[in-house]
């Protein structure tokens, strides 16, 4: 079951739509669903957002799956997506996601197991090119990266146990 | 030097230009309230439609489709019809969008709000790619909130007898939700899987009805074209390519960055403009329109004004105007096996010359990078890139196809050396 505070949500969404068109809010949906659930998704989650939506639960995980900012398994709290596209590459992002991944003990497309970090598997450009290389840290942009800020970062992470 | 930010970014170094004050005070909004109080004698929708036209604005969003004319192919009718913007900013190299959401989200709005007026469509979506969530996102929608507190927008909006409601969606990462007709399904809550054409948008778009989607540069140009005449925005850039564009220059420059000047500059001036290329390097090639664009040598792009004409002329495409600069000493098959990885991981898996056939680019650019090529790949690569040109029901497979012809004509010596030398780089 679905709690007040995300059903609200939803019918904030839902409300954009034209009667009828509530199909429109899954996207909506599962953002908040995921938020509330530690990043990922679970079958039992998407069968309530279906339900609560009114729709067919395959239209909810066909939506799920499409999409990368969807995840359907357990996850790290933290997300980590390092764009590695063109314009970062030029700029070496090859060598911060490798140096992220031996700090992190973890590959592209993994979680620590600890449980703390997630380093997404980044295939898309993030439309920063004119900062990179780049990365997303729990959706904050950071742009103009090198070694010595990324380790910055993770160690003002590890020093903070929320 | 040329000036820059002229239109769009006119307001970029006012305090806070994200502000309902400072656009305000710049003139923002203006445009909207002339309409709203004197639709009939000077501000009809043909008349719109008209200026639009005649400032020769294209589309900003890659494919530069004139304006005036997308929205003149809105029918005549009484159901309801609806005006889309494509926040969906992916094209790899290109992040005006993105500046455009953080520093003047009310020209974007009041651009959505006067084409919505122009097309007849009385609500809006502004589609905006999920990983804009926390920085441009909570922006733009305060940027909404605050024109409904003016009352810009609603229903019967300042007594005038307009409505136009408009609302901000939030997509979830997928590169193919750029092609209006995936953006579309993905706004109806489907897959984002392009649609075939015919029909288009302004007959069957948004829920089967009237649609019109433009890109967030072309809707955030409409305020100041429609409030200076079309003549004021033609008088910047080309007779051909009109009015200015942002510019985002990224790779191998000392000064990366968006940058709004006329169509038509010279390619050096933009160059000059972006710092000239790091480490007092010499040029070596350009991607000058988002990775999807085919790359040019130095010499060619060095010749080349940067307008709509002049890169076709040289066998490529102006795109999103997102210049790539790639520095002398760079690899071009690594380069070229990057851009591949990309259409591979984000074919949307309808059209099987595409889904399949850039799995086969990839692992062809993969197998010669690891030493494992053979001499007849090369051909085989531009095989299969033809094969997925022009098949496909979108343009993402043309988008896949053409780096690979493109990288292969002019750096044919760079990927025959690495099979030749088993994975080794000529570029090393």
């Amino acid at each position: 079951m679905l709690d007040t505070k995300i059903k609200n949500e939803i019918d904030h969404w839902i409300h954009k739509f034209p009667e009828g068109k509530q199909q429109s809010a899954i996207i909506s949906s599962l953002h908040a669903v995921q938020h509330h659930n530690e990043g990922y998704l679970t079958t039992e989650l998407m069968i309530d957002v279906a339900d609560y939506l009114d729709i067919p639960k395959i239209q909810v995980f066909e939506v799920a799956t499409f999409y990368s900012m969807f995840q359907t398994k357990p996850v790290g709290q933290h997300e980590i997506a390092v764009c590695t596209n063109i314009s970062c590459m030029l700029r070496g992002s090859d060598n911060i996601l490798q140096h992220i991944e031996k700090r992190l003990n973890i590959k592209a497309g993994q979680s620590t197991i600890d449980g703390k970090y997630f380093l997404k598997n980044e295939e898309e450009c993030l439309a920063a090119c004119t900062g990179a290389p780049m990365m997303m840290l729990d959706h904050h942009y950071i742009e103009n990266l090198d070694i010595k800020t990324v380790d910055q970062i993770l160690n003002d992470l590890e020093n903070n146990n929320d | 030097m040329t000036d820059l930010n002229q239109v769009i970014f006119s307001n970029i170094n006012d305090q806070d230009p994200w502000s309902v004050q400072a656009y305000l005070s710049s003139g923002g909004y203006q445009t909207w309230k002339s309409i709203l109080t004197d639709k009939i004698n000077k501000y009809s929708p043909e008349m719109i439609i008209d200026t639009v036209s005649k400032s020769g604005l294209r589309g900003r969003g890659g494919a530069g489709f004139p304006t005036g004319k997308k929205w003149s192919f809105m029918p005549e009718s009484s159901q309801q019809k609806y005006i889309v913007c494509n926040s969906d900013e992916s094209e790899p190299g290109t992040c005006h969008d993105r500046d455009i959401l953080k520093y003047n989200p009310h020209a974007l709005i009041e651009g959505m709000a006067i084409a919505g007026f122009a097309t007849g469509s009385t609500v809006g979506y502004n589609y905006v790619r999920g990983e804009f969530m926390v920085e441009c996102f909570p922006r733009i929608e305060q940027a909404l909130h605050e024109a409904y507190e003016l009352e810009l927008l609603g229903t019967n909006i300042l007594d005038s007898g307009i409505n136009f409601n408009l609302h901000n969606f939030l997509g979830a990462g997928a590169y193919i939700c750029g092609e209006e007709t995936g953006l579309l399904e993905s706004l109806e809550g489907k897959q984002g899987k392009p649609r075939f054409k015919p029909p288009f948008p302004a007959n069957f778009g948004l829920y089967g009805k009237p649609t019109t989607v433009n890109n967030t540069q072309t809707l955030a140009s409409i305020p100041k074209i429609i409030q200076n005449g079309a003549d004021w925005f033609s008088s910047f850039g080309t007779e051909k390519s009109p009015g200015t564009i942002i510019f985002s220059v990224s790779g191998h420059v000392n000064k990366p960055g968006n940058y709004e000047l006329p169509l038509g500059i010279s390619f050096d001036e933009l160059l000059a403009y972006a710092g000239g290329i790091q480490n007092n390097k010499s040029l070596k090639a350009v991607i000058p329109g988002g990775s999807s664009t085919k790359v040019l040598p130095a010499d060619i792009i060095q010749s080349c004004t940067m307008d709509y004409e002049s890169l076709q002329e040289a066998g490529s495409a102006l795109g999103t105007g997102a210049v790539i600069v790639i520095a002398e000493g760079t690899c071009m098959v690594e380069l070229l096996k990057r851009i591949s990885r990309f259409y591979f991981a984000e074919n949307c898996g309808q059209c099987t010359p595409c889904r399949e056939g850039t799995g086969w680019l990839y692992r062809i650019l993969d197998r010669i990078t690891k030493g494992n090529g053979k001499i007849n790949d090369l051909e085989l690569l531009v095989d299969v890139a033809n094969r997925i040109e022009g098949n496909t029901i979108c343009a993402f497979g043309d988008a896949a196809a053409w780096p690979i012809q493109s990288f292969i004509q002019h750096f044919f010596n760079e990927f025959e050396y690495m099979v030749k030398n088993r994975g080794k780089s000529m570029a090393a």
